[in-house]
């Protein structure tokens, strides 16, 4: 008997393979389903509206949907020279629906961002199409044109010609301090209104320096912890989480009290007599506040990955270094260090990331100088309402943040991350 | 860390300068939380230690903040307090509940494309809050929860998930499964089997999620900066306009109770951890 080529039955009869197979199936349906939930909700609740942020952010439907006709027409004009009798008429008509939806305004607002102007002609044009000046059975261009000199200048048509395209790049442009010139080239706003390239520079400064003194503050403490005996390192920890459990804004009002010019640390500053007591220091709403209380907060974040990584280097290495004729430098630095390289990455990014995205404290420690780019997107969000811009600015930062975080899984490895 | 007594005079030094530094990081830690206590009981209404409290007048001292923050009728410390609590309670409900079932089908070996749903699973942690503050208003906007406690829950829930999946699967990777197709083989059905036997082991990092949770919506403000209105102001928005506005002794009264809370969780945190350690030094 050649049990080899003799299929392996189950006891009902179904080949052993097949049955295998089906009961992988079930396990993997079963896991997903517990999964699902979960996956599900986030997809729809928050996922989704990362994805609409996107559509809104280069939306630019309206000005579509209010001008058919005209772009319809417009579509074999060249665009050098006036465009034809035609795209006239149908600009009026499209014009009029907008007139008796009182639509007229929304579309003047528009075709003003495209090009300065459009306001007060499209004014003009609305008061001779409401007093009905406007013969149908005439030339409209040349009645057109008659309205004001603008309308015979071919840039305002050209500008119009320009709208007609559903999508617009013009908030990524302009969260860049760039826009598009009438001949559709990246062009830089002028030097005084670059406004934004600062504030990406500041808040790409901000993390640096937060993640270089955390790094700097944390390696020192992180090695104490992981060396000194258990009941020593446990007391001190609470050092390090207590911080980390408490509220954001209670250790940013602390650093308020502590930074103001008749805080303690200035007090202090006078006692040693660093500073004379009527020069004290601005510490608070400026840059200086934002990174130190920045770094106080954050401290937690760099800590506690060095710790967990340097609690698993035996010290006996250390010892072996030393022993083999290294001096307790070349031991350290050649030895211990590149052991914590996982912990330092892990650290580094985490507390950079947190740090590119932060908003509470700059808005409160910052004052003027200290404000980041998120605090452009609330303040877009919420004073302005220009949401479209506040989407594009927000996933630049999020397209950001995940080159960072592909990074940092490329490097050290998401799994590596650990709470407390 | 005592130096042996060979150690030459430069390492010394060193060593010595070492502690310093360390020090140093300990009380810019620690030391910002404890100038909020002695402040307020301030009996005055500046921000600053007045010659009494310097001289430690008992006069110089009162529960004047602590008053006003109870019973001041300007302050809606009350309401806050409460939706806050609510607020946390349900959301910590709720990510426990969607983030430890998420957790037992990751940590099954038979997930399909495990990689792909733990980055979906965790991105709320990963993504800076603003964005997920701007995309959460734009979904509760458009279903009409903005302005609602159940928005807020909601929008919790999805910024506490990821602390619990996270805390959860660590603790399933411990995990020994025979022991839950032994409940099984004895007669037990999933259910069961989940209520009798896994979740009475894992239940230390549930409950340290749920920890993380509770702490990330008791917390949060940025989102809920966004969502909420009058209505749902709750301790961290009433404090960011406190702070915005103008520092006044009663937050710091709030900001004692909360450093007392968050004391409170630090002592539950701890205790879970090593309770999980023991377990997980058993199952080894």
């Amino acid at each position: 008997m050649s049990s080899e080529t003799k299929q392996i039955l189950t006891t009902d009869g179904i080949p052993l393979e097949i049955s295998l197979k089906k009961a992988e199936r079930k396990n993997k349906i079963k896991a997903f389903l517990l999964v699902a939930p979960l996956l599900l909700f986030l997809i729809i609740t928050y996922i989704f509206p990362i994805g609409e942020m996107f559509t809104r952010s280069i939306d630019d439907k309206m000005i579509t949907n209010m001008l058919p006709k005209t772009f319809k027409s417009m579509e074999s004009w060249d665009g050098k020279e006036l465009p034809s009798e035609e795209v006239f008429a149908s600009f009026l008509s499209d014009f009029k629906i907008l007139v008796e939806k009182k639509e007229h305004g929304k579309l003047a607002q528009r075709l003003n961002k495209e090009k300065n102007g459009f306001n007060t002609i499209t004014k003009k044009l609305f008061r001779q199409v409401k007093r009905n000046k406007i013969d149908e059975t005439q030339s409209i261009k040349e009645q057109i044109m008659k309205v004001h000199k603008r309308w015979r200048n071919v840039e305002y048509w050209q500008a119009i010609k320009r709208t007609a395209p559903p999508y617009t790049s013009a908030k990524y442009l302009k969260a860049m301090d760039m826009y598009l010139n009438e001949d559709n080239k990246i062009t830089q706003v002028s030097e005084d209104r670059r406004i934004h390239r600062i504030l990406w520079l500041r808040t790409v400064e901000v993390a640096f320096f937060v993640t270089v003194f955390c790094f700097l503050m944390g390696y020192p403490i992180a090695h104490l912890l992981a060396t000194l005996p258990m009941k020593y390192s446990n007391l001190l920890m609470i050092c390090v989480l207590l911080p980390f459990w408490t509220s954001l804004l209670v250790r940013t009002a602390s650093w308020m009290i502590l930074l103001q010019q008749q805080g303690v640390v200035n007090d202090f500053f006078v006692m040693i007599g660093l500073v004379s007591d009527d020069n004290r220091p601005e510490m608070m709403y400026n840059k200086v506040g934002t990174y130190v209380a920045m770094t106080q907060i954050l401290l937690p974040f760099m800590v506690l990955p060095l710790y967990s990584v340097m609690k698993t280097i035996s010290p006996s290495l250390m010892r072996a270094g030393k022993s083999l004729g290294g001096t307790p430098f070349v031991a350290f630095w050649k030895v211990y260090f590149p052991l914590t390289i996982p912990g330092i990455g892990a650290g580094c990014l985490l507390v950079f990331i947190l740090a590119i995205g932060y908003y509470i404290t700059p808005a409160l420690v910052g004052g003027a100088s200290g404000t980041l780019i998120s605090n452009q997107i609330a303040y877009h969000m919420k004073t302005t309402l220009d949401w479209s811009f506040a989407s594009a600015m927000g996933l630049m930062l999020l397209g950001g943040v995940l080159v960072i975080y592909w990074l940092y899984n490329k490097l050290v490895g998401v799994d590596n991350i650990k709470l407390g | 860390m005592a130096l042996p007594k060979y150690t030459e005079t430069r390492y010394r030094i060193w060593h010595y300068f070492y502690i310093a530094i360390c020090t140093f990081v300990f009380i810019f830690l620690i030391a910002p939380l404890f100038v909020i206590f002695p402040l307020s009981f301030n009996a005055e209404e500046f921000l600053v230690f007045s010659e009494g409290m310097k001289n430690l007048d008992p006069d110089a001292f009162s529960l004047r903040w602590y008053k006003d923050m109870v019973y001041g009728t300007k302050n809606p410390w009350g309401l806050a307090a409460k939706n806050s609590f609510i607020i946390a309670i349900f959301a910590t409900l709720g990510s426990v509940i969607l983030g430890t079932v998420a957790a037992l089908g990751l940590s099954s070996r038979h997930m399909p494309f495990k990689g792909i749903i733990m980055a979906t699973l965790i991105s709320p942690m990963i993504v800076p809050l603003i964005i997920s503050g701007v995309a959460i208003f734009f979904f509760m906007a458009k279903a009409g929860l903005a302005a609602t406690h159940t928005g807020i829950v909601l929008a919790h829930i999805i910024l506490g998930t990821p602390f619990v999946v996270i805390t959860v699967t660590a603790t399933l990777s411990g995990f020994d499964h025979s022991v839950t197709r032994a409940a099984a083989s004895l007669g037990s059905n999933p259910v069961n089997t989940f209520m009798k036997v896994t979740l009475p082991l894992i239940l230390p990092g549930v409950i340290s999620g749920g920890l993380f949770a509770f702490v990330t919506s008791f917390d949060e403000v940025v989102v809920v900066l966004f969502l909420a209105g009058l209505e749902n102001t709750t301790i961290p928005i009433q404090m960011w306009t406190g702070l915005r506005e103008q520092l006044s002794p009663t937050i710091l009264a709030v900001a004692t109770c909360l450093i007392v809370l968050s004391t409170l969780i630090l002592i539950s945190a701890e205790l879970l951890r090593r309770r999980s350690e023991r377990l997980r030094g058993i199952n080894r």
